[in-house]
């Protein structure tokens, strides 16, 4: 038992690390890009000199890593701050179910650019009725010609206001049940019809998007699956979210707790003298400790070559609920000026308001606690599904409750 | 990256598995809870012939000399079947502090008794209630005599030996002494606990004959190195408890009905249940860290050792009670096991000190770990 690489893996951290340390590009190389453009530029470079998804065959961009290559690769870019997340959903959830349900040109048509981060992918799965239980969507599609023509409205889609394509599933068929009527499609995000109207959160910020089809015409060519099989197809992508989401890291630690704590007196002594602060920064301490070696384990697992299965699953579980408590505890350590969100007059730039205002949203995005507790129940432990009363029946029989 | 136990460790597993499953079923752990004996000597025997008492003794002094990874694994194994034997005292603590602390002379005399089982050790620090601290010890050793009282001491009724951390005027304000038990001059009485499985005692000192374990006032410095040793090993026992009654948990609710459907389809238990699986990963993954460091004498040992027994406590705690809760009024009775681990994951929860002490010192270690 022990943490170091082995001989190939160390060259190949070494082989990374030179090549970032030559390459991340300074601020000023960076100045005048926004956000996007930032983004692009950073991901053309990898991918011109063959850094870029790496886990993907050479013809789509990559240099056929292994998993463990993968990971090494990741904790090496991300010790430098730079620009990335915008091609998370493409490269990460549409591109992994391009190469497992789509075509040949579909797969020289759209890896490679996936890869370049010249296009950028978004997901239109969650609908206003069809969240947790994402199968009860209702946006439906009808065969016309050779297109099918798309109708309906899509909800929570993180950067559709800047994507080229989209990935979707409709109902193709309300007369069967639920989960057989689906059928999953990519679509361009300009196609005439596609209304996208940003969502207002609840931190002031608006990442999301509401997304409206009116008479949208989707060739059958950019169908992934069989007509009804739209079901099996999501699932890939799903599978792929939860590693994309992952550990649920960044926000509040115990290292900026402590360090809050120190600055704070409790009864005319440093916060981190009072037993009960310790006590509560010694139990973060050991979730995050456990992620990581947690982790630690998983990775031990790709090194081996074997894939980690829904176990994974506990990162975020436990992640995020983390980061909204620990959020909380740093404000009450401020005591009355914990309320205040504002970076000249807060400790740490107002970074823990931030957090406990945007923590919410990672506790629900990709499967809510309850979603993450299910599947962990279900897939790791072995328990059984809940009856639903579903079951069976035509999708336009299912009690919906009257709303949305 | 090679965070996992080796072929042959996993192998070491599947063998003492096997044997506490013949060797330890839970009737045997039932037959010393209802006689609230002490242990059960005929699996102490066996445990010692399989040399698992001997595992990390150098083979100069009769051990195997394997390494601390096995040990873990053991200890793991023998959490699962709330093994009812000596085990943490004579092993964790008592063969770890003369390891640590003794002259050739003690480690000639008691080492090789202590691996081959034939001698029983263990651990005396608690003067009754509250958190120890050198301040307070009231037991002395002046010129090779003991005298004071310990309370509890676990197994102290069937060991030959003591390391008892008596005060010192000197140094850190502690010392080591090592007594023998088997003299006029040293009374033990059973005391009541909550785990009728494990023997425990109070023990008296009225001028003992005793020699000092390494030196003369530096024995609470020397208790807290042995603590944060025993602290990784005994983080191995209560995963092992942890798991075991998450696992009875299990099988119990998909085998239960009510209202027409096995209550682990129920998402009350699922959740339940799912948390307790996620507590025990997370203190899992803790003990592989706990174990590393202990296995390489890392200066992390500290953080590691209470970052494993704080998050195995929690673990096995709230598993040993959320198991009793899913069986519903059946879990509460005599006759179901799930008393086992709900007296076992406790009774070691607060053995070496409790969660609060343990967080504290984790703290205390991260501290220190930010400074160097």
């Amino acid at each position: 038992m022990d943490f170091a690489d082995t001989q190939e893996e160390a060259t190949f951290r070494q082989e990374a690390a030179d090549w970032l340390k030559a390459n991340v590009p300074s601020k000023q190389e960076l100045e005048g890009m926004d956000e996007i453009e930032a983004a692009k530029f950073w991901q053309k470079k990898k991918y011109d000199a063959g850094w870029a998804c790496i886990t993907w065959n050479k013809e789509f961009g990559g240099i056929g890593a292994t998993a463990i290559q993968s990971v090494i690769w990741n904790q090496e870019e991300s010790k430098y701050d730079v620009p990335q997340g915008v091609f998370q959903i493409g490269q990460g959830m549409a591109a992994p179910t391009l190469m497992t349900w789509g075509q040949p040109e579909h797969h020289e048509r759209y890896l490679p650019k996936l890869a370049s981060g010249e296009e950028i992918w978004c997901q239109l799965f969650s609908e206003p009725a069809g969240g947790s239980d994402l199968a009860a969507l209702r946006t439906k599609a009808e065969k016309d010609g050779d297109d099918w023509i798309i109708n309906g409205q899509k909800i929570w889609t993180s950067g559709a206001h800047y994507s080229d394509y989209g990935i979707l599933v409709v109902r193709t068929d309300p007369n069967v049940a639920k989960h057989k009527g689906l059928s999953y499609f990519f679509l361009d995000m300009k196609s005439p019809g596609v209304e996208i109207k940003p969502i207002k959160q609840l931190t002031g910020g608006a990442g999301f998007n509401e997304v409206y089809f009116t008479d949208v015409r989707i060739p059958d060519s950019q169908r992934l699956g069989e007509v009804g099989q739209g079901w099996q197809v999501a699932l890939t992508t799903l599978m792929n979210e939860r590693a994309a989401i992952g550990g649920g890291g960044g926000g509040v630690n115990v290292d900026l707790a402590y360090k809050i704590a120190s600055e704070v007196m409790i009864d005319g002594k440093t916060a981190t003298r009072d037993s009960a602060v310790r006590a509560k920064l010694a139990n973060w301490y050991v979730q995050e400790s456990g992620l990581k070696f947690t982790g630690y384990r998983s990775m031990t697992a790709l090194s081996k070559g074997t894939t980690p299965g829904p176990e994974n699953s506990i990162g975020k579980l436990v992640g995020a609920p983390k980061n909204q408590e620990m959020a909380s505890f740093c404000m009450d350590l401020m005591e009355m000026n914990g309320a205040i969100w504002d970076e000249e007059l807060s400790k740490e730039a107002g970074l823990v308001q931030m957090s406990y205002m945007g923590s919410p949203g990672l506790r629900i995005a990709g499967g809510t606690d309850e979603i993450m507790a299910n599947i962990i129940a279900e897939r790791v432990l072995g328990l059984p599904q809940e009856p639903r009363m579903d079951k069976g029946m035509a999708f336009t029989d299912v009690p919906t409750g009257g709303g949305s | 990256m090679n965070f996992e136990f080796s072929e042959e460790q996993e192998l070491l597993r599947e063998q003492a598995r096997g044997f506490l499953g013949e060797n330890c079923a839970p009737s045997v752990v039932r037959g010393v809870l209802d006689s609230q004996g002490d242990y059960d000597a005929e699996l102490w025997k066996k445990v010692a012939e399989m040399g698992w008492t001997s595992t990390v003794i150098p083979e100069e002094f009769g051990g195997l000399g394997l390494s601390y990874l096995e040990l873990v694994v053991v200890a793991e194994e023998l959490g699962r079947a709330v093994a009812p034997i000596p085990f943490s005292s004579s092993v964790y603590l008592a063969t770890e502090a003369i390891l640590a602390n003794g002259s050739v002379e003690q480690k000639e005399k008691w080492l090789p008794k202590l691996a081959t089982g034939e001698a029983i050790g263990t651990f005396a620090l608690a003067e009754g209630s509250g958190r120890p601290s050198a301040e307070l010890l009231n037991t002395r050793l002046d010129a090779g005599k003991l005298t004071g009282k310990k309370l509890p001491v676990p197994d102290g009724n069937i060991a030959d030996f003591a390391v008892v951390v008596a005060k010192s005027d000197t140094g850190d304000g502690a010392s080591l002494a090592l007594v023998d038990l088997n003299q006029d001059a040293v009374t033990r009485r059973s005391v009541r606990t909550l785990d009728f499985s494990r023997g425990h005692s109070s023990m008296e000192f009225t001028g003992a004959e005793a020699e000092i374990l390494g030196v003369d006032g530096s024995g609470w410095s020397a208790m807290e190195a042995l603590m944060d040793r025993a602290a990784v090993m005994f983080a191995w026992e209560q995963v092992g408890i942890a798991d075991a009654a998450l696992e009875q948990a299990r099988d119990y609710a998909m085998g239960r009905y009510a209202f027409g459907r096995a209550i682990a389809s129920y998402q009350a238990i699922k959740h339940k249940l799912a948390d307790m699986y996620v507590k025990n990963t997370l203190a899992r993954s803790n003990c592989y860290y706990g174990a590393w460091a202990l296995n390489s004498d890392s200066s992390e040992l500290a953080l590691a050792a209470a970052t494993a027994r704080v998050g195995a406590i929690q673990a096995s705690v709230n598993a040993a009670q959320e198991n009793v809760q899913t069986h519903g009024g059946m879990g509460f009775t005599w006759e179901f096991d799930c008393q086992f681990f709900y007296r076992r994951a406790k009774l070691l929860s607060v053995n070496i000190g409790s969660e609060g002490f343990w967080q504290d010192k984790l703290i205390t270690a991260y501290e220190q770990s930010n400074v160097a």
